[in-house]
């Protein structure tokens, strides 16, 4: 154990400069690593936040606002009224709850939203429209319900919050996995660095090494302070992402994004360990890995 | 002690084998002389000893195992009961007289009060009592052999081989080598020696295997370095 520790810290002294890139390259790589876990964290959250609440919405047919269902130049009809209302009552098994929301209530709603801003007195109570607005047992079932509406006579459109929110998360989607990737791409120049240097120390020690093995040294022993050096490597670059990680979380999400945008759900503590641990376990394998790859090949016995 | 059964062993990509159908019984504390010209084989036959490479064909039996079907991870057991000499000695430049020979025990794991009682004891068995702190740039060919020896006896081996321990030595001091390889051998230990060196072989009146073409051509009790017979 004594001479593991002492060649370690005389091989990480030898080769400190690499050590250090090596350091860098595991830091910046394992920061976009658990920057990347951490988005994809939050992306879930608000996905299930935001998925929850969704409620179809089916927009009536007004003589301005016309869809292919509406009679030509007409409002629905109170019939059609009664028939949409009755086809989504009918739906016990998906439909929570249906409410009417009526021209003049839309627009109170309208000018209460915007009741600060020049837009308020830009539509008047007839560019509003009737409609009824639907809360489904299941958020995430809305298809066949839609389906069902969109062709009944006297709906004008429906709308989920779907076709907004769906872009939205391939976009951020896109974006994590863009970071994710990014990070593996320097996750492998890291290990690639492990490994080279790994080779260049046997070949520094190789007459060391080479009495080693004639003498009957377990390969365990002479592995080991290259594991352990590599180790340390990828743990200093591991600790100090971690630290990015959670400085990031606290000063851009808890003091910032939090106390700005109060509405939406925000990751806390319990994601960014998860993201931390990911990140020390990637590491770990991530100097190991190549160690021992790179050790088997020159140091064979 | 070593026992080779019909082994031969051929080099990657080569046709030619180094070593051809070789049979040879080495008995508990024998010397055995293994001569033979550039490429006969002799180099060969000692690394198959250490597990550096397996045999093509072929079974070898060192210190009672199995060496040819012997798991990897077992080669450090096997070559702790092997102690090894080369012509170019191989000492660590950094390190004294001292440290080279502690070495070999501290990498096996020896503990250090051990060290410190029989790595004296050996310096002193090879000549080298006065000279435990000098550097092996500060030492003659034959002290920097002696060192390599007590390198190789100092974890008392059941065998030492010697690949032309005298061959970049004068033949005054190579006397002096070879008595010592002959004083280990008294201590019960099997020696197996390649060796160049005729007057040497002629001298000691000791078993002589002859190897040419990686044929076993001769092996004789009590032989001389030339005659065939």
């Amino acid at each position: 154990m004594r001479h593991a520790l002492s060649e370690t810290w005389s091989g990480l002294r030898r080769n400190l400069g690499i050590t250090i890139a090596v350091v860098m390259t595991m830091w910046v790589s394992l920061s976009l690593f658990g920057a990347g876990l951490i988005a994809a964290q939050q992306v879930n959250l608000l996905k299930d936040e935001w998925y929850d609440k969704i409620e179809v919405s089916v927009y009536l047919c007004t003589s301005k606002l016309q869809g292919a269902n509406c009679d030509p130049g007409q409002d629905a009809t109170e019939e059609q009224k009664a028939q949409i209302r009755d086809a989504i009552e009918k739906n016990t098994a998906e439909v929570q709850q249906v409410f009417y929301e009526s021209k003049a209530e839309a627009y109170a709603q309208f000018q209460d939203v915007f009741k600060d801003s020049p837009i308020k007195d830009s539509l008047t109570v007839d560019e509003m429209q009737d409609s009824y607005r639907v809360k489904l047992v299941d958020p995430q079932k809305y298809q066949n319900l839609e389906a069902q509406l969109a062709t009944m006579p006297g709906v004008q459109k429906t709308v989920d919050l779907h076709e907004i929110l769906d872009p939205v998360f391939k976009w951020l989607a896109a974006l994590q996995w863009g970071t994710i990737g990014l990070s593996v791409v320097l996750l492998l120049a890291a290990s690639l660095q492990i490994a080279t240097t790994i080779r260049m120390a046997t070949f520094t020690r190789g007459r060391e090494i080479g009495i080693m093995r004639l003498v009957g040294a377990s390969n365990f022993y002479i592995m080991g302070p290259f594991l352990l050096e590599s180790l340390i490597a990828g743990l200093i670059g591991a600790v100090f992402a971690s630290g990015t990680i959670v400085g990031a979380v606290y000063f851009i999400i808890m003091r910032n994004a939090q106390v700005s945008l109060e509405a939406f759900r925000w990751i806390g503590w319990p994601e960014t360990i998860v993201s931390v641990i990911s990140v020390f376990v990637v590491a770990i394998l991530l100097s190991i890995v190549p160690t021992v790859i790179s050790a088997r090949r020159y140091l064979r016995v | 002690m070593i026992k080779f059964e019909e082994v031969s062993r051929i080099y990657d990509g080569q046709t030619r084998a180094a070593l051809a159908n070789v049979s040879i019984e080495v008995d508990k504390g024998e010397f055995v002389f293994l001569v033979g010209g550039s490429g006969s084989g002799k180099s060969t036959l000692l690394k198959l000893i250490l597990r550096e490479f397996r045999p093509t064909t072929g079974r070898i039996y060192v210190a009672g195992k199995d060496v040819a079907a012997l798991p990897e991870r077992k080669i450090p057991a096997l070559r702790r009961e092997i102690g090894m000499v080369s012509q170019d000695f191989r000492l660590l430049p950094g390190k004294t007289v001292f440290e080279n020979v502690a070495f070999a025990l501290q990498v096996i794991g020896k503990p250090r009060s051990l060290i410190r009682k029989v790595v004296p004891d050996t310096l002193e068995m090879v000549g080298l009592g006065d000279k435990t702190d000098r550097r092996p740039d500060e030492l003659s060919g034959g002290e920097q052999q002696r060192v390599a020896i007590a390198r190789a006896f100092v974890n008392h081996p059941k065998i030492l081989l010697a690949d032309e321990p005298t061959g970049n030595l004068d033949p005054d001091t190579s006397v002096g080598i070879m008595k010592l390889l002959d004083r280990i051998n008294r201590s019960e230990t099997t020696v197996m020696m390649a060796t160049h060196d005729w007057a040497m072989v002629d001298q000691m009146r000791k078993r002589v295997v002859e190897l040419d073409g990686g044929h076993v051509v001769r092996d004789q009790a009590r032989g001389i370095y030339g005659a065939r017979v």
